[in-house]
């Protein structure tokens, strides 16, 4: 099946319950072909022209979920949303950035989806297109957290982010040169109107976490109005902090008496997925206030 | 039919020693000319045949098999590292619309084990079973989905058992096997075992569990004939082992079974497994149909075997100076739950310990064991790999403990032509080590990016990476490896191979497996250059023709390609023998080049069309090389016919804050005895280099508690074109191996062994880490010193 509007792609998945959803298919398909996702019926989101562009909307883009990688990496939409197409363009080798979609990286949901600490970071808000032509909002924090999810039949329609025109940073650490899968990735949003920095580290959790405290505490320290820059040392206390906030030490046993011995030490792996974290949080904002 | 000692005979530059001819620019291969005529004979860039079809997608890999009528099969593995079998339910599977044939170990009629060793592997787990996805039945069914589904239906009720993941406890735990634990155990004793150096260091190396992760996965056919025997189709790279496997465990006599080989999408030794052809033929002969299986990635990860994950301690003494005097070291590979090759990856790494120095004394223990974690066995360079990248650490401490530079350290030790090897056995064979170290040390080193614009630096992290050139740290690093060519140990390494000449046209057939090594290419090359014939064709290979043996180490063009050049040589005879007779003169005054048969002085000529006068010409010859022995009790014996070495450089840049490391560049100085076609061994030095890469950086298949993680190429990372350095081949020494065949030695597993220890060298200059675990995690490769901001 493959409708050609939003509706229609509604209706489709309204008549057939079993069938799927697939846009890029760069998730999906590779379930399919390995043969642990059989599909009753595929409904294909690709004739959608509504959701293959954006459009501006109050100080806002509203950016249609079938935005492929390829086209939010170009330098049209790096000039409105740099840290997005900084992850589109990490987000894979060309067959998968040519394939896959925005609303696919939403709805996939994978920990290591690049898109995701983005639009964490920058607060999208979903739009989503239901039976009868019914329309919701979500934040896109919600969905990933699984605090509301995707009802029968509903498809992604809109991703709608503030445009903030200011200097905003991706950065992956991954395991080679080539495109692989980030071990961590840091997004860096400065937000000079509300004098806000927004910061989401993807990967190190089942979806992208926020470290609110860290992002207040580094804000009150930047002289918005004047040079933006600060000094090295502010920029690794944030990143320690950011890392320190998504990477906790293991909590105290309950009842364990604090002078029997000392806490638990995190193991080596996930003490060095911390200093990535850090490492990325400080060049992310260095680079962001530079 | 005898063997090939006494040296390649009247071939072109006989015997003799040619030094190397450095090309222009420092780089030994020729430019190719697109004007030139289409090249031919040894020496030449001879094209594949088939390398349009391949680059097209039109070539037939063993996935593409059909026949018409043919069911699917799919096999049940099993879920645990170590289980008991209390009862195996087919009941359900077989009740399946579709389903036409279930086999367990009770449909195997012959023997019940096969190994290509040892006969301790079952066809299909039957009380115990031993790693994690062991085979325990198979379906086949009219629709490969329906044959999926119906195994997964298949009921197995287990007593899940302690899984032994760790070779260390191998030794004391209960036998996993009746065969017990340990495989095998070396103990080399070579000189005074009690000699104290002045200058001791120890280190202690761990090695992953590589895969050979070929680019297709394994696929094969099944089809019954009529006299109750099974034609294979697959793409088998030992062929003839293959089929004597299948027909001891089917009850048939070889001659009733034939593996025909297919072809082959990439080999490393991966290609010579058995087990997933003998459920396919038990189902073929049950059903009375063909049967074919394409198994999944993920199935092929859990199938094949893996590079021995390996532990090796180590301790190295030496004089003052930086001269070795002695080399401990205690070697233990995990060789998964069946023994497969793993006696000769063991004999390979205590043989090679020491690597290509003098050592005159060694105290070597190696062991290899049973354990639940995934079966190991060969992938190129098997031991020889492990242990260079354990002495290559050690002389990079060597170094640092006594001040000196790592060359320089490395330069006091080499190996040359006539020392011994610390299993007793002289090396007879070109030796140049001092040459390669020296090629690779003079190579000028990559320019640092710092003139470029910031943007253009492929930092480590890759483009839109996150890497910081502040943080970014260059490393050097050497290290010089060995391998051995042959079998080993007594293996009687023969090929036979049948030349036949028809108007103007040559065939070759022989049972040697063209896997992507070159071959066919080699094959066709020999036959133009000894008959002066261009269009030769290289038949497709089955088990009705005489074995040629294993496709591993290369060995194919030495015992294969010797085995053609006999054959051809036999046809030359029968040829000109009677043109001889008619000029009066022997057949050596007369010449053939280019399809016409010269005399020495020019007087006679005519064609190899006229002298055949219509008549077709057969020869079938054999090459045996030098026999060799076991390793004895203290680990002595001649036990390698020819030997190879390669010097690398590795040039790395290091995010020391993330670990991330990117490979620069590779300089490689290789001792190739002769090049035999310039452009295909270029393809199979980067390649090699590039799996070293994979083994230096990324490439380990995860495992935990014996069971699999990840088995899949997104998370198993593979080298991709922005991981795979400038490679530079500095220096191709070409000095005759006078024993072998054309003197040529084979290329493409010393840059496998020898990479993955220069990177790690380079690594440890650029972080100042230990890197004594490969592959090399960011982790690991973090710096000492952090650096400001």
């Amino acid at each position: 099946m493959l409708p050609t509007t939003l509706d229609e792609a509604v209706s489709a998945l309204s008549a057939v319950p079993a069938a799927v959803p697939v846009a890029g298919g760069t998730d999906l398909m590779a379930d399919v072909n390995s043969g642990q996702l059989r599909p009753g019926a595929l409904v294909g989101l690709g004739r959608i022209s509504e959701i293959r562009g954006w459009e501006y909307q109050d100080g806002h883009a509203v950016l249609g979920a079938g935005l492929t990688h390829a086209r939010m990496g170009r330098p049209d939409f790096a000039a409105l949303i740099p840290a997005l197409a900084a992850a589109a363009r990490a987000a894979g080798p060309p067959q998968i950035r040519n394939a896959g979609t925005l609303g696919g990286n939403v709805v996939s949901a994978a920990p290591t989806g690049d898109a995701l600490p983005v639009l964490a970071a920058l607060e999208a808000t979903l739009s989503i297109a239901g039976p009868e032509g019914a329309r919701r909002e979500l934040p896109v924090s919600h969905l990933l957290a699984n605090v509301d999810m995707l009802r029968p039949s509903e498809v992604v329609g809109y991703v709608r982010v503030p445009l903030l025109h200011a200097p905003q940073t991706f950065l992956k650490a991954t395991s080679r040169t080539g495109p692989s899968r980030a071990l961590a990735s840091v997004a860096v949003v400065l937000d000079p109107m509300r004098r806000g920095v927004r910061c989401a580290v993807g990967a190190v959790a089942p979806m992208p976490l926020r470290p609110l405290e860290a992002e207040r505490w580094i804000a009150s320290l930047i002289d918005w109005d004047g040079e933006r820059g600060l000094a090295p040392e502010a920029l690794s206390a944030f990143g320690e902090y950011v890392a320190m906030a998504c990477i906790p030490d293991p909590a105290p046993e309950e009842g364990a008496d604090p002078a029997s011995g000392p806490v638990p030490a995190l193991p080596p792996a996930a003490l060095h997925l911390r200093r990535t974290v850090a490492t990325l949080a400080r060049r992310g904002l260095g680079r962001a206030l530079a | 039919m005898t063997d090939m000692a006494e040296g390649p005979g009247a071939g072109p530059g006989g015997a003799a020693t040619v030094p190397p001819e450095p090309g222009p620019g420092g780089n030994p291969l020729p430019p190719s000319s697109r004007n030139e005529p289409e090249p031919h004979g040894l020496g030449a860039s001879v094209m594949p045949t088939d390398t349009y079809a391949k680059a097209q997608g039109t070539f037939p890999y063993a996935a593409d098999l059909w026949a018409e009528g043919l069911l699917w099969a799919a096999v049940h593995r099993a879920p645990h590292p170590h289980a008991r079998i209390v009862s195996i339910d087919t009941e359900q599977a077989a009740a399946m619309p579709g389903v036409r044939a279930v086999v367990t170990y009770a449909d195997v009629p012959g023997d019940s084990a096969h190994g290509r060793k040892v006969a301790d592997q079952p066809a299909f787990a039957r009380d115990i079973v031993r790693y994690f996805g062991e085979p325990i039945a198979a379906v086949a069914a009219d629709h490969p989905d329906t044959a999926r589904l119906a195994a997964a239906a298949i009921a197995v009720e287990y007593e899940v058992l302690e899984p032994v993941t760790d070779p260390e406890v191998s030794f004391e735990s209960e036998p996993l096997h009746p065969d017990g634990n340990l495989i095998r155990h070396i103990p080399l004793r070579y000189g005074d075992p009690d000699l104290v150096g002045e200058v001791v260091v120890e280190g202690l190396y761990r090695i992953g569990r590589q895969d050979p992760a070929p680019i297709g996965a394994e696929a094969a056919l099944a089809v019954p004939r009529p006299d109750g025997g099974v034609e294979i189709y697959t793409a088998s790279t030992d062929p003839h082992t293959d089929r004597d496997l299948a027909a001891a465990c089917f009850g048939l006599p070889p001659e009733q079974v034939k593996i025909v080989v297919t072809g082959v999408p990439g080999a490393m030794g991966d290609r010579e497994d058995a087990a997933l052809q003998i459920p396919l033929g038990l189902l073929a002969m049950r059903t009375g149909c063909p049967v074919k299986i394409a198994v999944t990635r993920e199935e092929s990860f859990l199938g094949h075997p893996h590079r021995h994950p390996t532990l090796l301690r180590y301790r190295h003494h030496a004089d003052a100076e930086g001269t070795l005097l002695k080399v401990e070291a205690q070697i233990l590979l995990d060789g998964g739950a069946y023994a497969d090759t793993s006696s000769d990856a063991l004999a390979a790494a205590v043989s090679f310990a020491a690597g290509p120095y003098v050592v005159p004394h060694a105290v070597i223990d190696g062991w290899v064991v049973r354990t639940n974690n995934p079966p190991s066995g060969h992938v190129r360079g098997e031991g020889a790999m492990q242990v260079c990248a354990a002495y290559e650490g050690q002389m990079d401490k060597l170094a640092e403990r006594l001040g000196l530079d790592p060359v320089e350290v490395r330069m006091r030790n080499v190996l040359a032509t006539g020392d011994l090897l610390p299993t007793g056995q002289t090396v007879t064979c070109p030796a140049p080590v001092a040459e390669l170290l020296t090629a690779v040390r003079e190579a000028p080193l990559p320019e640092l990016p710092k003139d470029a614009p910031e943007h253009e630096w492929l930092l480590p992290g890759g483009p839109e990476g996150a890497g910081e050139p502040s943080a970014v740290r260059r490393g050097v690093g050497y290290a010089l490896g060995m391998v051995h060519m042959l079998g080993a140990e007594g293996t009687d390494e023969v090929s036979t191979a049948t030349v036949k000449v028809s108007g103007s046209v040559a065939t070759v057939m022989c049972a040697a497996v063209e896997a992507g090594q070159g071959f066919d290419t080699l094959a066709r090359q020999i036959v133009q250059e000894t008959l002066g014939i261009d269009e030769v064709h290289v038949a497709s290979v089955d088990t009705d023709q005489p074995p040629s043996g294993a496709g591993s180490r290369g060995r194919h063009t030495w015992v294969s390609g010797g085995a053609v050049e006999r054959a051809a040589k036999m046809v030359r005879t029968q040829l000109l023998q009677p043109l001889a007779a008619k000029f009066g003169m022997s057949t050596e005054l007369l010449s053939i080049a280019d399809g016409k048969i010269t005399s020495y002085d020019g007087v006679l000529s005519t064609t190899v069309v006229e002298a055949l006068e219509g008549k077709e010409l057969w020869a079938t010859a054999q090459c045996r090389p030098h026999p060799t022995e076991p390793l004895d009790g203290s680990g002595q014996g001649d036990a390698f016919v020819g030997l190879s070495f390669a010097a690398v450089r590795a040039v790395v840049d290091v995010d020391i804050e993330l670990g991330s490391v990117r490979v620069v560049e590779v300089a490689l100085a290789q001792d190739v005895g002769r090049v035999l076609n310039p452009r295909q061994l270029r393809a199979r030095l980067e390649a090699g280099v590039t799996q070293g890469i994979g083994t230096a950086l990324t490439e380990h298949l995860r495992v935990s508690k014996g069971v699999v993680r990840h088995a899949d190429l997104t998370v198993y990372a593979l080298p991709t074109a922005l991981d795979t350095p400038d490679i530079r081949i500095v220096k191709l020494i070409e000095e005759r191996d006078v024993v072998a065949p054309f003197g040529a030695k084979a290329a493409s597993s010393v840059p496998v062994v020898t990479t993955p220890s220069a990177i790690a060298s380079a690594v440890r200059a650029a972080t100042g880490r230990p890197a004594n675990r490969l592959p090399i995690r960011p982790q690991a490769a973090v710096g000492t010193s952090q650096p400001g901001v």
